[in-house]
């Protein structure tokens, strides 16, 4: 079955080129124009992936993003006119896994929409144990104390790729290349956004983090398990 | 001992320049005492003439008086001594006894007064002396004597003992002849009535000129705080308006020139800061407006781009011409966007408000990495790229993005303009700072290129063909981008010698100024050529003469 996805967006004419080359690479694209019309399309369609404008009619892709965010961990890529700091950072805050500054390349969105719906699941059972975080990888599924955390697939893929090595620093570009799919350096501020989403979510106290520990002017590595 | 004394010494040296500052500081204070200061002057004088003026009438008054009794006692005794030697047998001595008893109690004008009548044998000097009470010849000076001796009427004022106390004096001497002999009579009036009158005087003067100069030193500081408070006010205000509290004003009180001073001030105060609400919100309105543009532009720009993609991929199905197209359309739309590109990001730079969003970055991590991206093109090009590091890592609080696409602009440049030489790309650090240095040995840069590289739109030769593309921005933006770091760029060339640019960033962050650089500008084995950048007052000629150490940056 083709991967479906919603495109949300205003512009008639981006939405149809969208569609051209998301047919084009083998997904089955569906539309939506208005903001406040986005969340009922995304309950109905149910869609694999989420491209998602930020200006839009209605109500602005920002709080689109929350609410879908609220209920679902559906991967959402916003796409922005605006590359600076705070339209990304609120964006990336308000849920969205990654984001295409326009005007964008189509192979780069397809190569994102690719790694954003790429699962790999793996053939054995794989346990990772990680400050009292118990990580299920094959059932994505993490719980401290038997107790299940809700994680987004992309916050899932992020704890993964550090609690594997957990002795490895990974730089902000490594993690962009593994969990993002990036060929090439691009906006560490995604790498940022990400971390403090998953800390707020499996740390103990999100302001001294004890699983996700920051090694300053390099990277991220993982808590002592 | 001596270590006391020098301690006292500064003690008081402190003390004064204390006083000293307090006197230059407050305008009250230099009021105050200048007006107490002249009125205590104007009434000392006035109150010395006064008192000089009150004390010569009083005595001269009393002198003339005294004058005139004597000369009335002169004749009186004179008649006395006539009628004892017109009279046989008469006593001379009783007579004398008599006389002076009765001119010791006629009344004077001149106040009460003591007589001493002497009677003197020519050739004995010890004198006969004739006085009511037992008063001695010693209470007379010895000059006033050999005055009268000589036969003058005379006075003196001495200071002698009188009445068991010692008295201020005025005496008049007169000499008397007679057939019986010269006799000298001597009036003596004490003075301590008039020196109570003038002693009285001085003290009312006194008191009343300290009281005049409290009351007007009190005037002083009245005035003066009408005066001094509102300027304090003023100085305070302004002080606050200058720390960005534009809505601080002055208080109007009155129609005085106080109240004109803060109504002007008010008003510069009100256009200062209408000012700056519409500086600050035109400088929004183009952020604003940037932010729409690139909205606007990008959107359509995002379709075209696809499409013009779609056709490109698509390219060998189609006929020759169609095929041509959309190769171009294709091509072109990555130089206009890249010049987009840079339109926004000067605009942004422009409209003020960027943040730098340092964090701890590798320099020497972040050159390599410029230098090792840029290999590629560099052997297209035939150019030896290389990369000295003269320090280890380093972190340095900057914005990466920025850097690396200034390093990246740099690096490209000197690829182009290399003309086959090599590019030499170095670091080095001081404790204060870190640079690179971009040194290529192509065209080098003439006096229109050190002053105008930095300017948007500005091409090196009009004529040249731009193989690596650029907007005619790059270095426009560079120079913000440096700049936004607190740091320099600038460059060194010579026309055939090739050209060094320079950045230098603050280590620690933005916030620390920079007064050195640790790599030189000028090279070392170079003579003269020209500078431009920032920061440079202009781009000049220089010799290696004129700036031997040119690592100070001030070119």
């Amino acid at each position: 079955m083709k991967p479906r996805v919603l495109v949300v967006d205003d512009d008639t004419a981006l939405a149809e080129m969208l569609g051209i080359v998301l047919r084009s690479e083998g997904f089955e694209p569906a539309f939506v124009a208005d903001g406040a019309r986005a969340i009922a399309a995304y309950r109905e369609l149910r869609p694999d992936l989420i491209l998602l404008d930020l200006m839009l009619p209605g109500m602005n892709g920002i709080d689109v993003c929350r609410a879908i965010r609220a209920e679902s961990g559906v991967p959402i890529v916003m796409l922005t006119a605006k590359a600076d700091t705070v339209d990304v950072v609120l964006g990336l805050e308000s849920g969205a896994d990654d984001y295409m500054v326009k005007p964008f390349k189509p192979k780069e969105l397809v190569a994102r929409i690719r790694t954003r719906l790429r699962r790999i699941e793996p053939e054995e059972a794989e346990e990772l144990q990680i400050g009292g975080l118990a990580i299920d990888v094959p059932g994505h599924k993490v719980s401290r104390d038997d107790e299940l955390i809700a994680l987004t697939p992309l916050e899932f893929d992020l704890l993964v790729a550090l609690a594997r090595k957990p002795r490895q620093v990974f730089t902000r570009e490594l993690l962009l290349e593994q969990v993002w799919g990036y060929r090439h350096a691009a906006d560490t501020r995604l790498v940022n956004v990400h971390v403090q989403r998953l800390r707020s979510k499996i740390e103990n106290d999100p302001e001294r983090p004890e699983i996700v520990l920051t090694v300053r002017g390099v990277g991220y590595k993982a808590g002592p398990p | 001992m001596a270590y006391y004394i020098g301690a006292a010494g500064a003690e008081f040296t402190l003390f004064r320049q204390r006083i000293l500052r307090r006197w230059r500081q407050s305008l009250q204070l230099r009021i105050v005492a200048l007006t107490a200061g002249i009125t205590l002057a104007v009434i000392a004088i006035v109150g010395y003439i006064l008192i000089t003026q009150i004390t010569t009438s009083l005595i001269s008054v009393k002198q003339r008086a005294a004058i005139a009794r004597s000369t009335q006692g002169v004749q009186y005794l004179q008649q006395q001594l006539q009628l004892v030697s017109g009279t046989p047998g008469g006593n001379i001595n009783a007579a004398l006894s008599a006389s002076t008893q009765y001119l010791s109690q006629v009344a004077s004008a001149a106040g009460i007064f003591r007589v001493i009548t002497v009677q003197r044998d020519g050739l004995d000097n010890n004198p006969r002396v004739i006085s009511v009470n037992s008063l001695q010849i010693d209470v007379i000076p010895t000059d006033l004597q050999r005055v009268i001796g000589n036969g003058k009427q005379a006075i003196a004022y001495a200071t002698v003992p009188l009445d068991g106390s010692t008295q201020t004096v005025l005496i008049v001497g007169s000499k008397v002849p007679s057939v019986q002999g010269d006799f000298e009579l001597y009036y003596i009036y004490p003075l301590k009535n008039e020196q109570d009158a003038v002693a009285s005087v001085q003290q009312t003067t006194t008191l009343s000129g300290l009281a005049l100069v409290v009351l007007i030193a009190g005037v002083g500081l009245l005035v003066s705080r009408l005066v001094v408070l509102p300027v304090r006010q003023a100085a305070q205000t302004a002080a606050q308006l200058a720390g960005g509290d534009l809505e601080q004003r002055m208080q109007i009180r009155g129609e005085d020139d106080l109240a004109r001073l803060a109504t002007s001030f008010n008003d510069m105060a009100a256009s200062l800061s209408s000012q700056i609400v519409r500086l600050e919100e035109l400088s929004k309105v183009q952020q604003r407006f940037t932010s729409d543009v690139s909205h606007e532009l990008r959107t359509p720009l995002t379709t075209v781009r696809m499409a013009a993609e779609m056709l490109h991929d698509y390219r060998e199905d189609f006929p020759e011409v169609p095929r041509r197209s959309a190769e171009l359309l294709y091509i072109e739309l990555d130089r206009f966007e890249s010049l987009l590109k840079d339109l926004l990001e000067i605009s942004r730079h422009d409209a003020g408000g960027l943040d730098l969003e340092a964090e701890p970055t590798d320099m020497v991590g972040l050159v390599k990495k410029v230098v090792d991206a840029h290999q590629a093109v560099a052997r297209e090009h035939g150019v030896r790229l290389s990369f000295a590091a003269l320090n280890g890592p380093l972190n340095v609080e900057l914005n990466g993005r920025r850097i690396e696409r200034v390093l990246r602009n740099l690096v490209s440049n000197a690829v182009e303009h290399g003309q086959g030489a090599p590019v030499e790309v170095t670091l080095a650090a001081n404790d204060t700072a870190v640079a690179v240095t971009v040194r290529d040995h192509g065209v080098g840069i003439n006096q229109a290129a050190a002053e105008h590289l930095f300017d948007r739109f500005w091409r090196a030769d009009p004529a040249r063909v731009r193989k690596l593309g650029g907007s005619g921005l790059g270095m426009a933006i560079s120079l913000k981008d440096v700049r936004l770091h607190n740091g320099w760029l600038q460059v060194w060339g010579r026309p055939g010698a090739g050209a060094n640019f320079r950045i230098t960033l603050p280590l620690g962050g933005p916030e620390n100024r920079l007064t050195t650089s640790p790599l030189n500008l000028i090279p070392r084995s170079e003579t003269g050529g020209w500078l431009g950048g920032h920061p440079a007052g202009r781009s000049r000629l220089v010799a290696r003469a004129d700036a031997p150490e040119d690592s100070d940056g001030q070119l």
